[in-house]
C-alpha cells in the first residue's frame, strides 16, 4: 500500500532572485511518509526557522518544492488530474494557527462549513447540509443554536477553532494537518481541543499531523515525532522515545528548555548565556546545530550529517553512525 | 456612522450640488444661457443673479447647465479609471511574479509621465473633443491611483489564512478572486473611486482651461475658458470667472470630505476586524 | 507593610464602552518585596496586562482607575503628576511591554534608542561616557558592545529582546514590570532571556512582576504567583505553595488542564468559556464553570481569605473550611 501522504527528499529555498540576495534553504533533503493504516499521531516539531510551517505547506499542496516531489496514495500532486487532485483535497484537511484569520470576515461562519459540502457535492440538499453541520458542531462541544448566524468576531478563539475542527470533520477526510492548532487558544481551552484532535483519530480512524514548537502538547498526543532544526529532520522516531530519551544535542536542548508547571524540577536558570549565532550550516556545509553543539567535532563543521537509522529512531549526528537510511 | 460628520457632510454637499443641477433647469430657464439670450456685460442684479457675459448669456443659468456637465465627466471617467485599476490591481495583487513585474513597471511609467503633457499631446490631434472622449482619455491618466491601492490590499490578503483554507477547499485563480478577495476589498474600491473621480475632474477641468475641451458643450472648465478668452479678467468682470471657479472649488471640497470620511470608515473596519 | 518595593490596595481600572462599563481590574491587592519575583497569570479578559499598565498609569482613555493605592516605596504613585510620573517611570518603575521586539524604532540604532531613554530622565553626560554606560548595559544582557549600532532588523528575537531588558534597567528602577516577553520567542532562547532578566535583576536588586499564560513559566521563573480571573486576584501564594496544594477551583483545574511531559493522554479542560466582563457573573465570577459551585457563589462574591503563609484565596469553600480536592 503506498503511504497516505508522503514527501520525498524535498528542497526548498527562498530568495536568490533578481540582482542577487542569499539564497535560504528553507528545507533540506526532508522526507516524510504517512502510512495509510493503523491512524497515526505523527508530530512534526521544530522552532522558529526550523521550516516546519513550510513542510505542513507542501503537504497540503499549498506550496511546491524547488526540488522533490509530494505523493498522496502515491500519485504525486505535481501530475494531478483534477479529479484526483479534488479528491486528494477531500482527503487531505487543515487546521491553522490563528483562528481568526481562517475566516473571511466578510461572512457568516456558517459559509465556512457551507462551502466545502457544496464544493465536494457531499450534501444532496439544503436540510442534509444543516443536519450535517449541526452534528459535526455538536460532535467537538459546540451548540448549533450559539454558533450558526453569527459572524466570526463574535465568537470565542475557543468557538472559532472548534468550527474549524467541524469544518474538518464534514469531509471525512482521512489526514488533518494541524499547524499550531492551540497556541492561539486560552490554556484552560488547549485541552479540550487537544482531546477533540485525539479522538479524531482513536473513534474516527483519522491521521494527524501535528506540527507544533511545544513538545509537551506534542507529547500528549503523538505516536511519532519529527524534529527539525534549520530545515532537516534532526531525529525521528517513537514519540515516547524520543521525548523521554533524546538522543540528538539538539534535541536534548529543547526538552531541557521547557519549562515544566512543577516548581520541584527547576529548570536551572543559570548565567544569562551570550546569545546563540544563527544556524549557519548551508554557508559552510556542515552540520547546521555545529556552532551551538557541545558534543561538535571538527567533522561537523565540514560535512553535514545524514540521517541514520538506529535503535529504532532516525538520527542525523555524526555521533551515532548506524546504517545509512 | 454617527461620528463620521466629515462623511455625511461632504455627501451632502455633493447631493446639494446634483440636486441643483437636477433642478435648476426648471427653476431658471435653460435658454438663458444661449448666446445673446439678455443684454451682454451685466454685473448681477435681481433680473440676472449672476449677471450676465459679453455674449449675452446668464452666468447663473450657464453654470446650471454647465455643473452636471462637468460632474458626469468626472464621474464616467472616475468609473473607466476604477474598473481599469481594479482589475489591474487585482490581477497584480493576486498572481505576483512577471504578472506583477509588468502592471508595476506600467503604472509607474504612466504615474511619472505628467499627466497635462499626453492629455494635450491627445488632445491637439484629435478633430472634434466630446464629453465621451474626454472621459475616456483622463479615465487612461487616473486608473494608476486605484491600481497602486488595490494591489497593495490584495497582496496582503493573499496571505490570510482564509485564502489557504479556500484552496483546501479546491478553489482558485479568477473565483478565488472574486468570492474571497473582492468583498472584502469593497472598502477600498470604494475610498479609491472618490480618488479616481477627483483626479479625473482636476485633468478635465484643466484640460479645458486651456481651450482643449468639448468647444461645443458646457462645463465648468469651458466656462473658465470662455471668460478667460474673451478678456474677463482684464475687464474686471469677476462675476464670468469667480462662479465656475467657486463651484469647481466646492465640489472638490465635497470629494474631498467624502475621501476622508471613507477613509475613517475603512480604517474602523479594520479595526474591528482585528 | 514596611520595605516593600511595591504595595497595591483595592486597584480597580473600569472601561466605558457602548454598552456599559467593563471592569477589567476589581480591587486587586497585593505587595511586592524587593529582589522579588511576582508572576500575574490568567487568561484573556483575566485583567493581567491591564493592571501592569494601571501601575505605571498608562491606561488609555476613557478607562481610568477607579479606586486603589499604588505605593512605590512608600511614595503613592496615583498623587503624582503627569511630569513626576513621567520622571518615574522607567527611572522607578519600567516596563518591558508584551511585543517588545516590536517597540524598537526601526530607523534608530540601538545606542540612540538606549541613549534616548536615559537622557530624557536627565542623565547628562557626553559621548564618550554615554558610549561606556551603553556598552555596559549591553554586556550586562550578554551582548557584544557592538550591537549598539545595530539596527532593529538586524538583531534576532532573543536580541531584540534582550535590547528591552537592557533599556528598561539603564536607570536601575526597583520595579520592573515585564508584561509576556517571551511569547513571541522559542523556547530555547526564552530560558536563555529570562536567565538574562533573573541576572540582571539580582545585580541591580529590582523588584520583578511578570505577566504571562505559561504556568510552566511561572513554576520555573517566579517566587510567588498570583492566580488572576475576570479582573480579580482570586490566589495568592508562593509557586510550590500553589502548585503542590492550590486551593481555589479555578486554580486546581488550570493547573490539572496543563499539559506537560510529566503524563501522557490525560485531557482535563474546564469546561464552559471565559467570562463575559460587560455582563459579568452574579457572585463569584467562576462560578458557572466551578465543579464545586454552591448556591452562595451565585449570589455573593467572595471575599479574600488568609490560608498562612502568605498563601490567600478568594472562595467561599475556604471560608467553608472545606479543604476542595482537585476534581
Amino acid at each position: 500500500m503506498p503511504p497516505l501522504l508522503e514527501a520525498r527528499d524535498i528542497h526548498v529555498a527562498f530568495g536568490g532572485g533578481f540582482g542577487g540576495g542569499r539564497r535560504k534553504l528553507a528545507l533540506a533533503g526532508v522526507s516524510v511518509a504517512i502510512s495509510s493504516a493503523p491512524a497515526t499521531t505523527t508530530a512534526i516539531v521544530g522552532e522558529s526557522g526550523s521550516g516546519k510551517t513550510t513542510l505542513a505547506r507542501l503537504l497540503l499542496g499549498l506550496r511546491a518544492p524547488n526540488s522533490g516531489s509530494v505523493a498522496y496514495d502515491g500519485i504525486a500532486l505535481a501530475g494531478m488530474t483534477r479529479a484526483q487532485h479534488m479528491a486528494f483535497r477531500r482527503a487531505v484537511q487543515a487546521i491553522f494557527q490563528d483562528p481568526f484569520d481562517v475566516y473571511n470576515p466578510f461572512y457568516r461562519v456558517d459559509r465556512a462549513l457551507m462551502a466545502p459540502l457544496r464544493r465536494f457535492g457531499l450534501a444532496p440538499s439544503r436540510s442534509v447540509a444543516d443536519e450535517r453541520i449541526d452534528t459535526a458542531l455538536e460532535a467537538v462541544g459546540l451548540r448549533p443554536s450559539e454558533t450558526r448566524g453569527r459572524y466570526p468576531h463574535q465568537l470565542s478563539g475557543g468557538q472559532r477553532q472548534r468550527v474549524m475542527i467541524a469544518r474538518s470533520l464534514l469531509l471525512s477526510p482521512r489526514i488533518i494537518l494541524a499547524d499550531e492548532p492551540v497556541s492561539m487558544v486560552d490554556a484552560s481551552l488547549r485541552a479540550t481541543i487537544l482531546e477533540t484532535l485525539h479522538r479524531l483519530k482513536t473513534d474516527r480512524g483519522i491521521s494527524l499531523i501535528y506540527v507544533t514548537h511545544d513538545l509537551a502538547t506534542a507529547y500528549q498526543i503523538a505516536d511519532r515525532v519529527i524534529v527539525l532544526f534549520a530545515g532537516r529532520i534532526v531525529e525521528a522516531g517513537d514519540a515516547e522515545q524520543v521525548i523521554k530519551h533524546p538522543k540528538h544535542p539538539y534535541t536534548q536542548a529543547l526538552i531541557a528548555a521547557i519549562p515544566e508547571p512543577d516548581p520541584s524540577h527547576p529548570w536551572g536558570l543559570g548565567p544569562g548565556a551570550p546569545p546563540a549565532p544563527r544556524a549557519d550550516g548551508d554557508e559552510h556545509g556542515g552540520c547546521a546545530y555545529a556552532s551551538r553543539c557541545p558534543l561538535a567535532m571538527t567533522m561537523c563543521r565540514a560535512r553535514t550529517p545524514p540521517l541514520h537509522a538506529m535503535d529504532g529512531r532516525d538520527i542525523a549526528c555524526f555521533r551515532f553512525e548506524g546504517t545509512a537510511t | 456612522m454617527k461620528r463620521n460628520a466629515l462623511l455625511i457632510a461632504g455627501i451632502s454637499l455633493l447631493a446639494l450640488i446634483v440636486l441643483a443641477g437636477l433642478l435648476g433647469p426648471h427653476l431658471v430657464a435653460p435658454e438663458l444661457a444661449d448666446i445673446g439670450a439678455v443684454r451682454p456685460r451685466r454685473l448681477p442684479s435681481a433680473a440676472n443673479w449672476l449677471g450676465t457675459d459679453t455674449q449675452g448669456r446668464d452666468i447663473l443659468a450657464t453654470l446650471i447647465l454647465a455643473t452636471p456637465q462637468t460632474l458626469k465627466i468626472g464621474l464616467f471617467a472616475g468609473l473607466i479609471g476604477l474598473a481599469i485599476g481594479v482589475l489591474l490591481g487585482l490581477l497584480a495583487g493576486y498572481f505576483g511574479g512577471a504578472v506583477d513585474g509588468l502592471i508595476r513597471v506600467a503604472t509607474d511609467v504612466m504615474m511619472a509621465i505628467p499627466g497635462i503633457a499626453v492629455l494635450v499631446l491627445v488632445a491637439t490631434n484629435v478633430r472634434t473633443m466630446t464629453v465621451a472622449l474626454m472621459a475616456v482619455i483622463v479615465a487612461g491618466l487616473s486608473w494608476m491611483y486605484p491600481a497602486r491601492a488595490i494591489r497593495a490590499q490584495t497582496m496582503s490578503m493573499r496571505e490570510r489564512a482564509y485564502v489557504d483554507i479556500a484552496q483546501l477547499n479546491g478553489i482558485g485563480g479568477v473565483r478565488l478572486v472574486v468570492v474571497e478577495l473582492l468583498p472584502n476589498l469593497l472598502p477600498y474600491i470604494a475610498a479609491s473611486f472618490v480618488t479616481a473621480v477627483s483626479h479625473a475632474m482636476l485633468a478635465t477641468v484643466g484640460l479645458e482651461a486651456l481651450g482643449l475641451g468639448p468647444q461645443n458643450e458646457l462645463t465648468l472648465g469651458m466656462m473658465i475658458y470662455w471668460a478667460q478668452s474673451y478678456g474677463a479678467i482684464i475687464r474686471g468682470m469677476w462675476w464670468w470667472w469667480a462662479p465656475p471657479v467657486a463651484m469647481i472649488a466646492t465640489i472638490f471640497l465635497a470629494l474631498l470630505m467624502i475621501s476622508i470620511g471613507m477613509d475613517r470608515l475603512v480604517n474602523v473596519r479594520l479595526r474591528v476586524d482585528s | 507593610m514596611t520595605g516593600a518595593a511595591l504595595e497595591i490596595e483595592g486597584l480597580s481600572v473600569e472601561f466605558p464602552v457602548s454598552g456599559g462599563v467593563v471592569r477589567a481590574v476589581d480591587a486587586v491587592s497585593f505587595s511586592l518585596q524587593p529582589g522579588e519575583r511576582l508572576g500575574l497569570v490568567g487568561e484573556s479578559g483575566s485583567g493581567k496586562s491591564t493592571t501592569i499598565l494601571a501601575l505605571l498609569r498608562m491606561i488609555r482613555p476613557p478607562g481610568r482607575i477607579v479606586a486603589g493605592a499604588i505605593r512605590l516605596g512608600g511614595r503613592d504613585l496615583r498623587a503624582l503628576d503627569d511630569a513626576g510620573m513621567r520622571a518615574a517611570r522607567f527611572a522607578d518603575i519600567s516596563l518591558i511591554p508584551q511585543g517588545a521586539m516590536n517597540a524598537l524604532n526601526p530607523v534608530l540604532p540601538v545606542r540612540a534608542q538606549i541613549e534616548d531613554v536615559m537622557r530624557a530622565h536627565g542623565i547628562d553626560c557626553d559621548s564618550a561616557e554615554m558610549g561606556r554606560r551603553i556598552a555596559a548595559l549591553l554586556d550586562g544582557v550578554g551582548l557584544d558592545a557592538g550591537v549598539a549600532d545595530l539596527f532593529a532588523h538586524q538583531l534576532s528575537g532573543g536580541m531584540k529582546q534582550r535590547v528591552c531588558i537592557a533599556m528598561s534597567v539603564a536607570l536601575e528602577p526597583q520595579v520592573i514590570l515585564a508584561d509576556e516577553p517571551t511569547s513571541a520567542l522559542d523556547v530555547i532562547v526564552q530560558k536563555q532571556v529570562l536567565s538574562t532578566l533573573a541576572a540582571v535583576q539580582a545585580r541591580i536588586g529590582a523588584a520583578i512582576i511578570l505577566v504571562g499564560h505559561d504556568m510552566g513559566l511561572m513554576a520555573q521563573f517566579v517566587h510567588r504567583v498570583g492566580v488572576m480571573y475576570a479582573g480579580r486576584l482570586v490566589e495568592l501564594g508562593a509557586v510550590r505553595d500553589i502548585f503542590a496544594a492550590p486551593r481555589h477551583p479555578y486554580t486546581q483545574a488550570l493547573i490539572a488542564s496543563l499539559p506537560s511531559l510529566a503524563r501522557r493522554g490525560s485531557f482535563r479542560g474546564i469546561p464552559g468559556i471565559a467570562p463575559s466582563l460587560l455582563t459579568p457573573p452574579s457572585g463569584c465570577a467562576f462560578h458557572p464553570r466551578c465543579p464545586h459551585a454552591m448556591a452562595r457563589c451565585r449570589i455573593e462574591a467572595p471575599r479574600a481569605r488568609d490560608l498562612g503563609g502568605g498563601h490567600r484565596g478568594s472562595c467561599h469553600l475556604l471560608d467553608e473550611g472545606v479543604h476542595a480536592a482537585p476534581a
